[in-house]
């Protein structure tokens, strides 16, 4: 999805969520639900992007590690911290994937006006798994490219 | 409304074009077999009726002109021939586009029709003689009927369709179709509201005067059915019988193509079959229709879910009894488990499909590539109702296409070749289904040139595919054909030889959890045997632990379970094999394979697995028992895990990824040369 896809709608309902001390913005429309943190089963050689597999209703849904991908530092993990399933498109293929967060926030409106691309000088996050960014109230607020970001997964080299 | 209709007519006209297609296929072998002759013409009417009645005019209008050739044939005025069948089979595939409503560009229906019309146009001389013959009663001989219709009073204000009328008769049988135009007045007295036509025609022996009646049910009409006199039929034959031989000449100066000189014996001689046949078949399809029902693949996966989910929590019941020990849960658990697995056997029964499916599609391939090879082959099948379950048969055509392919292209000697070298100038290629336990085996074989492994080795060193002291067995170095980028061919052809299909046959059958295996001898022909499970959905687990983790082992893989000898129990480099009654067998710790912390217990066992014709040992902590396994794909973010095949749920809801035994035999037998690599080193 690029900035333009979000800027087609005035205004743009999304969670927020924290991973370490960043805030990011996932689509309301992608969320399928919130989980409490619930036993995951590893699968070995997948690697620490996708490390395990965990059972949402009957299903087996792949568990990503956005914070691995988008190079945000670990925190400890406390009492706040959530399962997202999501709804997304993995290499034009519908799917489901769970993302840990380590609290989420809350569902709220903003204009997509706000929503600026992302510099491409800015180091601290790699551009190409964002769609944009905007100022929220305790600093920037990122939008991960989910759909990209998991096609890219697809692709890595596993054991 | 509408949509639901013409979805159900598209498919319908799927169903028609498959059987069409084998009808002509068949044709090919027996061109004489009056019952594949109508077989054809009974596709091709309902096709064209019910196109007609969703308004596909297009589409009727063109099968039409395909329909009048089957006629024609079918009342013994043209012989089926290469030419005939390969434009039947040309407009067969024109079906489709017809029916999405695509244009074409290209005019190559029209080219087909006129081909068409050239056949017909072929025997004009035989046909107007034949024609002129009064009472020409060939293709229905002794006991022919007769039947006369005209519609009566009001019939056509009321809507009759007299065109339509004439179709179900012709669907019947009727040939030599007639319009009586005694009854036509003067234009003066002429009332335009009346049909002042009559219909006469001749009916096969066969059909009985509730079949007519059921034909004049909603229309207006007088008709009359007789037998055709005995006396009759003599005078025609007499009559025919005179002429065809002078027609035949001529016929021929005018299309060589188009052989009409078919003796009159001949044609009288196939009367009773044909009216045989056409019973039969119809008391069959009327059974077939009773006993089937069409349901939409989603429905049967979504059953086949809710029974995965069912074995599921039946489990988690099973083990809840057990644990509260409760004698009156116990036995209805019981009886839970025992309805549960025959809910599941059932479900997983619909979704089995016979191979015939597939079959179709591979005569017109192996058809198309002879002729355009311009290698004559036989192809032969067997096993066509071997069953396989409906997901493993869709993955299943990609593959089998490439493997026929190769057998065409590359395994197929030219005739010339093959001539010099002793065989039959016609090559043979088989393909062979059967059951054999769990799995499903496939075979295609050739008897073709065969395959070289002194040259496939040599290949492969210049590609640097293996090392040139690499040792192989036989069966390793045809294996090699599979890997990216290997390819026999020494010319690249626009059919394979490109090197890539190979590997996609490999990769498509690993994530069937099948395997393949090559035979071949030099000068005699070549055998690739796929080998597949039988269904992809519920399968009988062995759950073992390794450091905690849960993992399923296929049971159908699973040939024993050993105790780790103590003084195996530490890993080394050269010697991991266990001597399982004089035989070696090679063993993978999953724990190391895993990268699992923590050291193992003790009283570890190894599981002996089978994938093909190699075994490997795979040392587990625990061995927790069998169970149902219902099986759940990876995610495309856990499809490159290859020594995975997929998850499942257990009775507590945690999950148990199942292990790809065909790959973790593979991963042995690297191992077990790099062992055999240090063996060397440590001992020269």
């Amino acid at each position: 999805m690029t900035i333009h896809h979000l800027k087609e709608d005035r205004s743009l309902t999304v969670v927020t969520l924290s991973l370490g001390k960043q805030v990011l913005a996932i689509p309301a429309v992608r969320l399928r639900e919130i989980l409490d943190p619930m036993p995951v089963t590893r699968v070995p050689g997948a690697g620490p992007l996708v490390p395990a597999v965990l059972n949402v209703r009957g299903t087996v849904v792949p568990l990503a590690n956005l914070k691995q991908v988008l190079r945000i530092p670990e925190t400890e993990a406390d009492d706040r911290r959530r399962i997202l399933v999501l709804d997304v498109t993995i290499a034009g293929e519908a799917a489901v994937v769970a993302v840990e967060a380590d609290a989420v926030h809350e569902v709220a409106t903003i204009e997509t006006a706000i929503i600026e691309p992302v510099p491409a000088a800015a180091s601290a996050w790699p551009p190409e798994y964002l769609t944009g960014l905007y100022r929220g109230g305790e600093g920037f607020v990122l939008m991960p490219d989910l759909d990209h970001i998991l096609s890219v997964l697809a692709q890595r080299p596993m054991a | 409304m509408m949509d639901d209709m013409t979805a159900i007519f598209r498919e319908e006209v799927r169903d028609l074009l498959e059987s069409l297609e084998r009808g002509l296929l068949d044709l090919k072998s027996r061109p004489d077999d009056m019952g594949l002759v109508n077989q054809v013409f009974r596709d091709l009417h309902t096709v064209k009726g019910s196109g007609a009645m969703f308004g596909f005019t297009e589409l009727s209008a063109f099968i039409h002109e395909f329909e009048t050739v089957f006629d024609k044939v079918r009342s013994g005025h043209l012989a089926v021939g290469p030419d005939l069948l390969r434009l039947a089979l040309a407009a067969k595939d024109e079906i489709p586009g017809l029916v999405e409503g695509e244009a074409d560009p290209e005019g190559r229906r029209v080219a087909i029709l006129s081909g068409l019309h050239g056949l017909l146009g072929g025997a004009p001389v035989a046909e107007a003689v034949a024609e002129m013959a009064p009472a020409e009663a060939g293709p229905t001989g002794d006991g022919a009927l007769r039947l006369t219709f005209r519609l009566t009073g009001a019939a056509l204000a009321l809507g009759a369709r007299p065109d339509l009328v004439l179709d179900e008769l012709r669907g019947l049988g009727a040939v030599e179709i007639a319009a009586d135009l005694a009854d036509v007045p003067p234009l003066d007295r002429l009332d335009v509201e009346a049909c002042a036509f009559g219909w006469k025609m001749v009916l096969p022996a066969s059909v009985t005067a509730a079949q007519v009646e059921e034909v004049f049910l909603f229309v207006d009409a007088d008709w009359s059915l007789d037998a055709v006199a005995a006396e009759t039929v003599e005078t025609v034959v007499d009559v025919v019988a005179v002429p065809v031989p002078e027609a035949a000449p001529a016929a021929k100066a005018a299309s060589p193509k188009a052989p009409v000189e078919r003796p009159v014996a001949k044609v009288e001689a196939k009367v009773e079959p044909k009216a045989e046949t056409k019973t039969e078949a119809k008391t069959e399809a009327k059974s077939e229709a009773g006993a089937t029902i069409r349901v939409p693949a989603e429905r049967l996966d979504a059953l086949m879910d809710s029974v995965g989910e069912l074995v599921i929590a039946e489990a988690r019941l099973a083990q809840l009894a057990r644990d509260l020990r409760d004698p009156a849960l116990i036995a209805t658990a019981e009886q839970i488990t025992r309805l549960a697995g025959g809910l599941r056997d059932a479900t997983m029964t619909m979704r089995m499909v016979p191979m015939r499916s597939l079959v179709g599609r591979f005569r017109r391939l192996v058809l198309d590539l002879s002729d355009k090879l311009g290698k004559p082959v036989e192809f032969r099948v067997t096993g066509e109702d071997t069953e396989l379950d409906k997901t493993v048969i869709e993955k299943l055509a990609d593959p089998l296409v490439h493997v026929l392919r190769n057998a065409l292209d590359h395994g197929m000697e030219m005739p010339e070749a093959r001539v010099a070298a002793g065989k039959s100038r016609e090559g043979l290629v088989e393909l062979v289904a059967e059951h054999a336990g769990a799995e499903v085996l496939i075979k295609v074989r050739d008897d073709g040139k065969g395959m070289d492994p002194a040259k496939l080795r040599e290949k492969a060193i210049a590609k640097g595919l293996i090392l040139p002291e690499t040792q192989m067995t036989e069966a390793q170095i045809f294996a090699l054909i599979f890997e990216p980028g290997f390819s026999t061919a020494e010319a690249v052809t626009d059919l394979s030889g490109r090197g890539v299909g190979m590997d996609v046959v490999r990769r498509t059958i690993d994530a069937l959890r099948g395997t393949i295996q090559i035979e071949s001898a030099l000068g005699r022909g070549t055998t690739v045997t796929l080998r597949l499970p039988l269904t992809l959905a519920i399968i009988e687990g062995l759950q073992i632990e390794v450091a905690g983790e849960q993992y399923i082992l296929p049971m159908p893989n699973v040939q024993e379970i050993v105790e780790l000898p103590p003084e195996k129990a530490e890993p080394s480099r050269t010697e991991d094999f266990l001597d399982v009654r004089g035989g070696f067998v090679p063993f993978l710790r999953l724990r190391q394979l895993f990268d699992c912390a923590g050291t193992p217990g003790a009283g570890q066992n190894v599981v002996i697995v089978r994938a093909g014709e190699a075994r490997v040992g795979i040392v587990v902590d625990r061995i927790i028992g069998t169970n149902q396994t219902v099986i759940k794909q990876m995610s495309k973010l856990h499809a490159g895990v290859r020594a995975l095949s997929g998850a499942t749920l257990l009775g507590n809801g945690s999950i148990a990824l199942i292990l790809d035994v065909g790959h973790l035999v593979g991963m042995s037998r690297q191992q077990g040369d790099a062992a055999q690599a240090v063996r060397q080193e440590v001992l020269a």
